[in-house]
C-alpha cells in the first residue's frame, strides 16, 4: 500500500512491469520488491527445500527470499534480487523453483516430509543402493531444490572490465562513507566513492531523522552536489565491492544496464572494475539480523529497518495492521515512523524487561513472538508472556535481532572479525586488511552522529597515512541515540524456527549437527549447508553461531565465524571473463600472406596465435589427403612456397654474441663462418631438449637464430635471463625481429630457378652452397636469403620487410605455378619433414633429452652450455630410455596413429608393458604406404624388430617395423644437389 | 619487370570513429630499436644528440617530437621513430629495423582514457601519465606501447601481426564507452 507524502520516489512518473505475466505498476525509483508491495503482493518465491511460501525480508542487497528471473531467453538472468532490481518500463520478472505455479506449488508436499529432510538427510538417506545416488537420487533432489535456472542459450549480453586507481577508495556511501569521502576531497586527495545501490546515502534515505536540521535525503543531495562538483572525486553507483586483494587491489561489480529498459548498441551490462587503491576507508554499514522463532518465515515477516525503508524511502506501507518485534531501542523508530505515518501499529513486542514505553501502540515488554499464521501471508502471530500466550492479527511484522557489521571485506585476507559484547556483534579486526580502515556501523558504531564522526576519523588516518594533510572537517550534529541491545537470538519452543531463509536451515538443525558431533563452525555450516548459496548467510550467520554456542555450551568469541570469501554479492561469472568472450579470447595473428590464401581457399589451422594455411585444395580434389599428397610431390618434384615467417626471428649483436651463443646452444656456434647458417639445439637447465632451429652469422658479430613457433615467446624469455641473470657480464644485445620479417620457403628441384628469378642478379653458384646466406636484393626491395631446407630439396627461405610480404608471396606463387610448383601449407610441410625424420614439437615435448633423439654428439665437449652437467645424468643417457625411431608397415597396414603406444610384439597392450609411444605420423606419397615417428626403448639398437603399435583410443592394433627416422634421401644429396 | 608493393594491415582497418573517440593509423616513419652497449648509454646519448637532435630518454619516458621521437622501449633498449639512423649510433648500440614490426595507431579525442582504462591496467590518467610519457604494458592480451602525445591523444603501437585484433578490441571497448554517454 502506498501511502501518501511519503517517500523519495517520483509519484509523477509512474512504470509499468510484470510479475509472472501480471502487470503492475511502479513509479520511478522503485525496486521490483518496493512496487509488489506498493501492489499488495506478498509472496514472491518459493524456499530451497521445503518449498515454503516466502516473500520479501529485506530492502537490500542481503535478501535471501526474494529471487526473481529476468528477462526472458537466452540473456535472462536468474537469482536476482526483488530489492535490488529496479523497475523499468516493460521488466518483466518470474518467480523461481516453484510448479506449476507461485501459489499452488505441488513440490510445496516436501514441507510435510520435513521430518525426513533435516540437516544432512542426504548423507544418510540416499546411500543405497549405490548407483542409485548419480541416476536416480541427485536428479529427484535436483529437480525438487533449487534456485533459478539459466537459459542453457549463449549469453547474448556485453560485459566489460575496467581499471581504476586512486588515492582513497570509500566503500559505502551511507553517512560514514559520504563524510569520509568529503574529508578526502577537501583535502586533496583522489577519491573514489562507491554504492552498490541505485542511490547514494545508504540508511539516511531511510530514516526520518535530521542531519544538520536537513532531512536525510537533502543532507545527502547537498555533499554530493559539493562532491560533484570536484574534480578530484569519482562517484560510482550500483558498483559493489565484491573482493579484496593483495596490494590494494578491490574487485567491483558494476552494474550498468540491469535498470535501463533499452541499452544502448555495444552498451555493457555490466562492468568488472578492478581498483587498485593507496588506501581505503571501508563503511558498508551492518545488517539487521532476524530473530528465530517457530513459523518466522511467512510473508509479511520482515526486518524492521527494511520496513522502515519502504515506508521512508518508498512511501510503501507493507502491512495495515503492523506489529513490531526487537530487543533495541530500534525497534520503537520503526513503530513510531509507522505511527507518524499514519499506519496502525497492533503491537510493539521487546523481549527486554526495561523497554520503553510509548503512548501511541501497546508495548508488551518482556516477551516474545513464539509462532506466526496465514498461509501464503501473515495473518497474526502469538504473543508469549509470562502470563501465557496470546494471538494478534496483523499483517506485517517488523522484526529486528539487532545489527551484525558488515565485516565481510575485512576478512578476505584471512583476517578473522572480533567480538564485542556491548553490541552483540563482531566488528572488523583493525589491520586486518593493509591500508583499510573501517569506520561507521561496520565497524560498530549506530548512531548516525556516531557514523559522520568515524567517518571523518578513518579519512583523516588514512590521509595522514599518505602524507595528505586532512582538511579540518566538522561532522554535523545528528540522531545519537544510545544502541541498549539485550541477547534475543532464538525463541524457545517448538516445531521450526528458520534462520536461514535461502538454504531452509531451522535452529533444529544447528542443534541436530552439534549432536552428531559436527561442533566447529566451519563443519556446521557444511552439514546444514547454512550460509552457503547466494546471499552467503548474511543475515543468518551471526544468529546460527549464537545458537551454535549456546548448545555447545561455549561462548561466541570462541566458536567463531566461519570464512568470509569473496564474492560478497554474487558475481556473474560473464562479468569476471569480460572482454573473454569470441574473439577477445585471444588476439589472432595473421601472416602477410593471410588474405592471399584466404583467396585460395585454404583452411586455417592455428599454431599457438598463428594462423597458417593447412593446405590449397585446387579444382578436383575433395579431401584434405589429396591435396596434402599433391603439395608433397609438387615439392619432391618441382617447386613449392610455404609461408615460414611464424617461425621465430631474433637478432642477436654485441662484441660478446659468439660466447653468448656458445653457452645457450648445446653446439658450437662461435666458429661459424660469416655467411653461413647452422642447426642449433638448445637445452633447459636441466638437461632437456628446449627448442631447435638455424642461427645465421650475418656479420662478425650479428647472428640471426630462428626458433619454433610454438617456442619463440619462450626462447625469448630464456635468452634475456641467460643476458640478465646468468651472464651479465657479456655485451650482448637481444631483439626479437619475428614480425618485422615476412619469410618464404622456397623448395624443389626448380627452387633455384624461381629464386634466381626474382633477384636483382642471380645466385652465384658457388657462393651459395648448402646452408650459405646473406643479404640479397629483392625486386629493388632489400631481403635476406638463407639456403636451408626443411623438406630435404634443394631449397631457400627468402625474407623481405613485412610490408613486402602478401606481394611477394603473391609473386612466388604465381611463378612457382607456371614452374608446376604452387604453395604449401602445413600438412604438406609435415609430411615433407616426417619423411626426412626431422623433429618438431611433437617429437621435442619437454621430456626428451638430445640423447634421445640421437643428437648426443652435437653437446661440445669442449665449452660449458646450459643443460651440459644435468644432461649427462645417467639416467639421461640410458640406452634402455625411449629413443627416437622411424616407424613402418609390417604387412598391408592401413593406418597409424600419432599417440599410440608400441608394445613387443606377442606381448600383452597394457601398460606397465608399453615400450614406447608415436609422436607423428603421415602418409607417405613419395614412398606410398604410412610412416611414423616414435620413441622406443633402446630404439637405435632395435632396427628391423617388429613391433605392436595399440591405439587404445581409436581401436587400432597393428603390426610395424622399427627403422631408422630418416625414411627419404638419407644421404641428403637432394639437399645439396 | 615486376616490383613489389606495400601493404599496410591497418589500411582496410582505420579510421575508426566510436562517439567521441577516434582511431587512426599513423605512420611514424622509420623504426630503429637501439640498445646500447656496456656502459654506452651516455656516448650514445652524445651521438642521439649531434645526430638526431634528442638525447636518450629515462625509462617510460621520450625525447624529441613528432618526427624524430625516441621512446623508451624495454630495459635497456629505446625505439627511435622517424628519421634513418645515423650509422655512426652503431658505434655504441645494435640498431635493429622495427620499421615493419610495429604498427601504429592514435587514440584520441574525449574519453581516450576511459577506452583505455577498459583495456590497459595501468594508470593513463593526465595527472599520472603526462605528455611525453610511454610505458610498455598490455592492451587486453597485446603486447603494446603507449605514449601520451597530447591533452587526450595516445600514440599505441602494437605488433603487425595483431592488428586486427587490436582493432577489435579498441573498438568494443570505444562502443561500450560511448553508449554510456
Amino acid at each position: 500500500m502506498r501511502i501518501d507524502d511519503k517517500g523519495i520516489v517520483d509519484r509523477t512518473r509512474p512504470v509499468r512491469f510484470r510479475f509472472d505475466g501480471i502487470i503492475y505498476e511502479g513509479v520511478k525509483g522503485d525496486t521490483v520488491a518496493s512496487a509488489l508491495l506498493a501492489n499488495d503482493v506478498r509472496l514472491l518465491g518459493r524456499s530451497f527445500k521445503y518449498h515454503r511460501p516466502r516473500g520479501i525480508l529485506s530492502a537490500g542487497s542481503e535478501e535471501p527470499n526474494a529471487l526473481v528471473t529476468v528477462g526472458r531467453g537466452a540473456g535472462a538472468e536468474p537469482n536476482v534480487r526483488a530489492t535490488v532490481q529496479e523497475i523499468y518500463e516493460g521488466l518483466e520478472t518470474t518467480s523461481q523453483n516453484r510448479w506449476p505455479s507461485l501459489t499452488l506449488d505441488l513440490m510445496a508436499v516436501n514441507d510435510l516430509a520435513a521430518p525426513f529432510l533435516g540437516a544432512g538427510f542426504y548423507y544418510k538417506t540416499f546411500m543405497w543402493p549405490a548407483t542409485f545416488w548419480e541416476k536416480f537420487y541427485e536428479p529427484l533432489i535436483r529437480r525438487a531444490a533449487g534456485l533459478g535456472a539459466l537459459s542453457g542459450e549463449a549469453n547474448p549480453d556485453r560485459y566489460e572490465r575496467a581499471y581504476a586507481f586512486c588515492d582513497l577508495l570509500v566503500i559505502g556511501a551511507g553517512p560514514t562513507g559520504l563524510m569520509a569521502a568529503l574529508t578526502a576531497a577537501r583535502s586533496g586527495a583522489d577519491v573514489m566513492l562507491l554504492d552498490e545501490d541505485s542511490s547514494m546515502g545508504g540508511r539516511l534515505l531511510s530514516e526520518t531523522d535530521l542531519v544538520e536540521g536537513q532531512t536525510g535525503p537533502d543532507w545527502v543531495d547537498r555533499v554530493l552536489a559539493e562532491l560533484r562538483g570536484m574534480d578530484n572525486v569519482r562517484l560510482m553507483t550500483r558498483t559493489t565491492v565484491a573482493g579484496v586483494y593483495d596490494q590494494g587491489t578491490f574487485g567491483a561489480l558494476e552494474r550498468v544496464g540491469h535498470h535501463r529498459a533499452e541499452r544502448p548498441a555495444g552498451a555493457p551490462l555490466e562492468t568488472f572494475w578492478r581498483i587498485v587503491a593507496r588506501r581505503a576507508v571501508l563503511a558498508a554499514g551492518a545488517l539487521e539480523r532476524p530473530v528465530a522463532f517457530r513459523n518466522n518465515d511467512r510473508p509479511g515477516i520482515m526486518l524492521a529497518g527494511a520496513v522502515r525503508s519502504y515506508l521512508n524511502r518508498w512511501g510503501v506501507a507493507p502491512g495495515r495492521k503492523v506489529t513490531v518485534f526487537g530487543n533495541t531501542d530500534d525497534a520503537h523508530r520503526t513503530a513510531r515512523d509507522l505511527v507518524d505515518a499514519g499506519v496502525h501499529v497492533a503491537a510493539l513486542i521487546d523481549s527486554r524487561h526495561d523497554a520503553p514505553d510509548s503512548s501511541d501502540y501497546p508495548v508488551f515488554k518482556g516477551a516474545t513472538v513464539s509462532d506466526s499464521s496465514g498461509r501464503t501471508a501473515l495473518s497474526s502471530i502469538t504473543v508469549r508472556r509470562i502470563g501465557g500466550e496470546e494471538r494478534i492479527a496483523t499483517d506485517c511484522l517488523a522484526m529486528s535481532g539487532g545489527w551484525n557489521p558488515s565485516v565481510h571485506l575485512t576478512c578476505h585476507l584471512n583476517g578473522r572479525p572480533t567480538w564485542r559484547d556491548d553490541i552483540l556483534a563482531f566488528v572488523p579486526r583493525p589491520g586486518a586488511v593493509p591500508g583499510l580502515y573501517a569506520a561507521g556501523a561496520c565497524n560498530g558504531v549506530f548512531s548516525t552522529a556516531g557514523c559522520l564522526r568515524d567517518g571523518v576519523r578513518a579519512a583523516s588516518e588514512a590521509l595522514r597515512d599518505l602524507g595528505i594533510t586532512p582538511a579540518n572537517v566538522t561532522s554535523p550534529e545528528a540522531e545519537n541515540a544510545p544502541y541498549a541491545i539485550a541477547p534475543l537470538w532464538a525463541v524457545p519452543g517448538r516445531g521450526r524456527a528458520w534462520l536461514d531463509f535461502q538454504n531452509d536451515v531451522t535452529v533444529k538443525d544447528v542443534k541436530q549437527a552439534a549432536t552428531e558431533n559436527f561442533r566447529s563452525v566451519e563443519h556446521m555450516k557444511r552439514y546444514t549447508t547454512q550460509g552457503m548459496a547466494t546471499d552467503q548467510g548474511k543475515s543468518s550467520n551471526v544468529t546460527a553461531l549464537a545458537i551454535l554456542a549456546d548448545v555447545t555450551g561455549r561462548g561466541i568469541a570462541e566458536t567463531g565465524t566461519t570464512t568470509f570469501r569473496p564474492p560478497f554479492s554474487p558475481v556473474a561469472i560473464a562479468a569476471l571473463g569480460a572482454w573473454g568472450q569470441g574473439k577477445g579470447f585471444a588476439p589472432d595473428r595473421l601472416m602477410t600472406s593471410h588474405a592471399a590464401s584466404l583467396e585460395r581457399n585454404a583452411p586455417m589451422i592455428e599454431a599457438g596465435l598463428w594462423y597458417r594455411p593447412s593446405y590449397f585444395p585446387r579444382p578436383g580434389e575433395t579431401t584434405w589427403r589429396q591435396s596434402c599428397d599433391r603439395e608433397v610431390s609438387m615439392v619432391r618434384e618441382a617447386v613449392g612456397v610455404c609461408d615460414v615467417s611464424t617461425l621465430g626471428k631474433i637478432d642477436i649483436q654485441g662484441p660478446d654474441a659468439p660466447e653468448f651463443l656458445d653457452l645457450v646452444y648445446c653446439n658450437v656456434v662461435s666458429k661459424l663462418k660469416v655467411g653461413r647458417v647452422r642447426y642449433g639445439l638448445m637445452l633447459r637447465e636441466d638437461g632437456h631438449v628446449m627448442d631447435d632451429g638455424t642461427c645465421a652469422r650475418l656479420g662478425e658479430t650479428h647472428f640471426l637464430m630462428t626458433t619454433t613457433t610454438a617456442a619463440a615467446g619462450q626462447v625469448m624469455r630464456h635468452l634475456e635471463f641467460a643476458r640478465q641473470g646468468l651472464m651479465s657480464h657479456l655485451d650482448v644485445a637481444i631483439s626479437s625481429v619475428t614480425e618485422n620479417w615476412a619469410q618464404f620457403a622456397v623448395a624443389g628441384p626448380r627452387s633455384r630457378a624461381l629464386i634466381d628469378g626474382i633477384l636483382d642478379s642471380p645466385l652465384n653458384e658457388a657462393d651459395w652452397p648448402f646452408m650459405a646466406c646473406g643479404p640479397v636484393r629483392v625486386l629493388g626491395v632489400a631481403g635476406r636469403l638463407f639456403r636451408i631446407s626443411f623438406s630435404g630439396e634443394h631449397g631457400y627461405e627468402i625474407a623481405v620487410p613485412a610490408r613486402y610480404g602478401d606481394s611477394l608471396f603473391r609473386l612466388l606463387i604465381e611463378r612457382a605455378e607456371a614452374l608446376r610448383g604452387g604453395a604449401y601449407g602445413m600438412e604438406a610441410l609435415n609430411v615433407l619433414r616426417i619423411e626426412k625424420g626431422f623433429i618438431t614439437h611433437a617429437e621435442i615435448h619437454g621430456r626428451v633429452t638430445a640423447f634421445d633423439i640421437g643428437m648426443d654428439r652435437m653437446m661440445a665437449q669442449r665449452k660449458d652450455f646450459i643443460g651440459k652437467r644435468l644432461a649427462r645424468r645417467p639416467g639421461l643417457i640410458d640406452p634402455e630410455r625411449e629413443r627416437l625411431v622411424g616407424l613402418k608397415p609390417a604387412g598391408a597396414v592401413q593406418e597409424m596413429t600419432a599417440g599410440a603406444h608400441l608394445f613387443k610384439d606377442g606381448a600383452e597392450p597394457v601398460a606397465p608393458n608399453s615400450q614406447g609411444y608415436v609422436t607423428s605420423v603421415a602418409f607417405s606419397p613419395t614412398l606410398g604406404h604410412m610412416i611414423a615417428l616414435g620413441f622406443l626403448k633402446n630404439g637405435p639398437a632395435r632396427h628391423g624388430e617388429t613391433v605392436r603399435m595399440v591405439d587404445h583410443l581409436r581401436a587400432l592394433d597393428t603390426r610395424c617395423e622399427v627403422v631408422d627416422p630418416v625414411f627419404y634421401d638419407p644421404e641428403g644429396g637432394r639437399v645439396r644437389g | 619487370m615486376a616490383e613489389l608493393f606495400a601493404s599496410a594491415p591497418f589500411a582496410a582497418l582505420l579510421p575508426l570513429s566510436v562517439g567521441s573517440v577516434e582511431l587512426a593509423a599513423v605512420d611514424l616513419g622509420r623504426l630503429t630499436l637501439i640498445t646500447p652497449y656496456k656502459d654506452r648509454e651516455a656516448a650514445l646519448s652524445k651521438a642521439l644528440q649531434s645526430a638526431h637532435d634528442v638525447a636518450l630518454p629515462a625509462p617510460n619516458r621520450t625525447t624529441g617530437q613528432a618526427g624524430c621521437r625516441v621512446l623508451w622501449f624495454a630495459l635497456g633498449q629505446v625505439m627511435l621513430a622517424g628519421p634513418e639512423p645515423d650509422p655512426g649510433l652503431a658505434e655504441h648500440a645494435a640498431l635493429v629495423d622495427q620499421s615493419d614490426g610495429w604498427v601504429t595507431a592514435t587514440l584520441q579525442g574525449e574519453g581516450a582514457e576511459d577506452v583505455l582504462a577498459r583495456l590497459v591496467p595501468v594508470d593513463v590518467r593526465a595527472a599520472i601519465f603526462k605528455r611525453g610519457y610511454t610505458v610498455r604494458t598490455q592492451l587486453q592480451h597485446m603486447s603494446v606501447s603507449i605514449t601520451r602525445t597530447g591533452a587526450e591523444r595516445f600514440q599505441i603501437m602494437v605488433f603487425r601481426s595483431m592488428a586486427k585484433s587490436f582493432v577489435h578490441d579498441l573498438e568494443t571497448a570505444m562502443e561500450g564507452v560511448a553508449a554510456r554517454g
